[in-house]
């Protein structure tokens, strides 16, 4: 079972998806011990919908809430020797770099601000290339946006090396981030397949933040979580082997237990004999783990193979628009009311526009899962969902301006109007030779910062 | 005997593009062989069918008392092109856990 040494590094997550909590960050950068802390903001839709934000508007190109997490963190990397790694980069990594050292000078602080670029591969991709998902060539599925690279944990060493005590990333691999930290101050070898491979874990473990401590899995009577209103963030303690224990703050809510840790630990994977990273081949086989204090579980077993030689590119493209509608009927008979309103929509929608691709949900009784599971269904209140997809946004709002229609051209007592139509971002897959993606290092240092007074 | 897999197992969902991920775990370890024997890839196939479009593969984890499905399109397409509420298949652990065990 995992063995702590004397020496360990300490990494905490401070976020765990682009909308995620900032107080638990706060509390695990001021109460926490920690070395490092990882913000992961950055999912596959978030860079391409970034890459628009900064075409339409440039300087925008950077994680929305970049500027409210860094004020927030910025003072304990001064105060503490902190070190922040994030993907909040996105689109513009330099950019965001550049407003960190404006926080950090407002602040009256000093930073020295990494940025890694590299992952932007639009210019690599060609249409003409398969996607690996639909077997179809890019330039089919609709006019690209964006390419992005998943760089490796090598990317941001020369960043770690260069003494940065913020390092700003746009794409790249979740676990990377924190196993980046881990190779720069134990000096593992690029090819340490093993050591890659637990260090990967940890940061698998991590990367969703909450979802380690008890988030995304508290269910009452079966698997409580104590001050669920009060999630605390986890860190993990590891070792110069990559063995590792993740635990949080004493004190904070959620709970850090071999239930919460081993759900975690098999999240979205899809093959756990041979999990791809840019980094290492990981097989979860052998991990076991254990409770070894109170909200503190040791991690260890996971054994890797080469890493392979290409990387995988998310790629982006315009894929029209979503238009939604929805409309509640209660009380006697509101299901058939519902189902009443469904078929009327449909008539009027499919006699104005014939082809349109649409999807009627009766929530409350089989949205999510098709089925009720055999649970006979009468519910008191019924609310009906319209979706549809359009090439056009003209014809994805008719779509909310038909149910809102109902309200005096459909079945009785219909309410709750909410529509909206939103322009969507497909994201594909493409492999890249390795060889062909170079990353780079942009130093934003002490001349920008203000000096100490 | 309990009846549904929901009081022997608990269950977090994943995706991965148009891929959900269910990864079952016994709350207690001696129920594990319980699950392996009855929780295979064609009953969870058969299970979701009104969901899961393709192949269900099932990986083995007797260390962490786990069974890992990988279920292939399964997500309508995708958060892209899917018109669910749940376009990530978040709810999904729950379809699962109404398995009726014999």
């Amino acid at each position: 079972m995992a063995r702590i040494e004397p020496k360990t590094l300490r990494i905490g997550a401070g976020a765990g998806f682009q909308g995620d909590r900032i107080d638990p960050a706060v509390v695990l950068a001021s109460q926490g011990g920690l070395d490092y802390l990882v913000l992961e903001c950055l999912a596959e839709r978030t860079i391409a919908a970034a890459q628009l934000r900064r075409l339409q508007e440039p300087g925008t190109g950077f994680d929305p809430l970049l500027e409210a997490r860094m004020e927030a963190l910025l003072p304990f990397v001064e105060r503490s020797g902190l070190r922040i790694v994030t993907n909040m980069g996105a689109a513009d990594p330099v950019g965001a770099g550049k407003v960190t050292i404006a926080i950090a000078r407002r602040l009256n602080l000093r930073v020295k601000v990494a940025a890694v670029t590299g992952d932007d591969v639009l210019r690599l991709v060609k249409p003409g290339m398969t996607a690996l998902e639909t077997g179809r060539a890019l330039r089919a599925h609709g006019r690209l946006v964006s390419a992005n690279a998943y760089l490796g944990a090598e990317a941001l060493l020369p960043a770690l090396a260069r003494g940065a005590n913020v390092v700003i990333t746009g794409r790249v691999a979740d676990p990377s981030l924190f196993l980046a930290p881990l190779v720069h101050e134990f000096g593992w070898a690029l090819d340490d397949w093993d050591r890659l491979a637990r260090g990967t874990v940890v940061g698998h473990l991590l990367e969703c933040a909450g979802q380690v401590t008890g988030g995304y899995f508290a269910d009452p009577g079966a698997k409580d979580v104590p001050d669920l209103a009060h999630l605390g963030f986890p860190f993990a303690d590891v070792d110069a082997d990559g063995f590792a224990s993740i635990s949080k703050v004493p004190g904070t809510g959620g709970a850090v237990t071999v239930r919460t840790v081993k759900e975690q630990l098999l999240y979205e994977v899809t093959d756990p004999t041979g999990y791809v990273t840019p980094d290492v081949t990981l097989d979860l086989r052998g991990v076991r783990v254990a409770e070894v204090g109170p909200d503190r579980v040791a991690v260890g077993g996971a054994t890797g193979r080469a890493r392979t030689d290409t990387l995988k590119a998310s790629v982006g493209y315009l894929a029209g628009w979503l238009g939604e509608g929805e409309l509640t009927y209660a009380g006697a008979n509101a299901r058939a009311r519902a189902a009443l309103a469904a078929g009327v929509l449909r008539e009027r929608l499919q006699e104005a526009v014939p082809d349109l691709e649409l999807r009627i949900d009766h929530i409350g009784v089989d949205s999510a899962h098709k089925s009720s599971f055999g649970h006979a269904h009468d519910p008191y209140e019924v609310r009906l969902r319209v979706a549809g997809r359009a090439d056009r946004r003209a014809v994805a709002e008719r779509i909310g301006w038909e149910v809102e229609a109902l309200l005096t051209n459909g079945p009785a007592g219909g309410g709750g109007l909410r529509k909206s139509v939103a322009e969507r971002i497909g994201i594909v897959s493409t492999l890249l030779p390795r060889a062909k993606v170079a990353a780079e290092v942009t130093l934003l240092q002490s001349r920008y910062a203000a000096k100490a007074r | 005997m309990p009846r549904k897999l929901a009081e022997l197992a608990h269950c977090r969902a994943g995706d991965k593009g148009d891929t959900l991920t269910l990864s079952l775990f016994a709350y207690r370890a001696e129920d594990y062989p319980r699950l392996v024997a009855q929780v295979t890839p064609d009953r969870v196939r058969a299970h979701l069918s009104g969901i899961v479009k393709g192949e269900v593969r099932r990986y083995e984890l007797p260390e962490l008392h786990a069974l890992q499905f990988v279920c292939e399109q399964a997500l309508a397409g995708g958060v892209t092109a899917s018109l669910a509420l749940d376009a990530h298949g978040k709810t999904l652990s729950y379809a699962l856990l109404e398995l009726e065990l014999d």
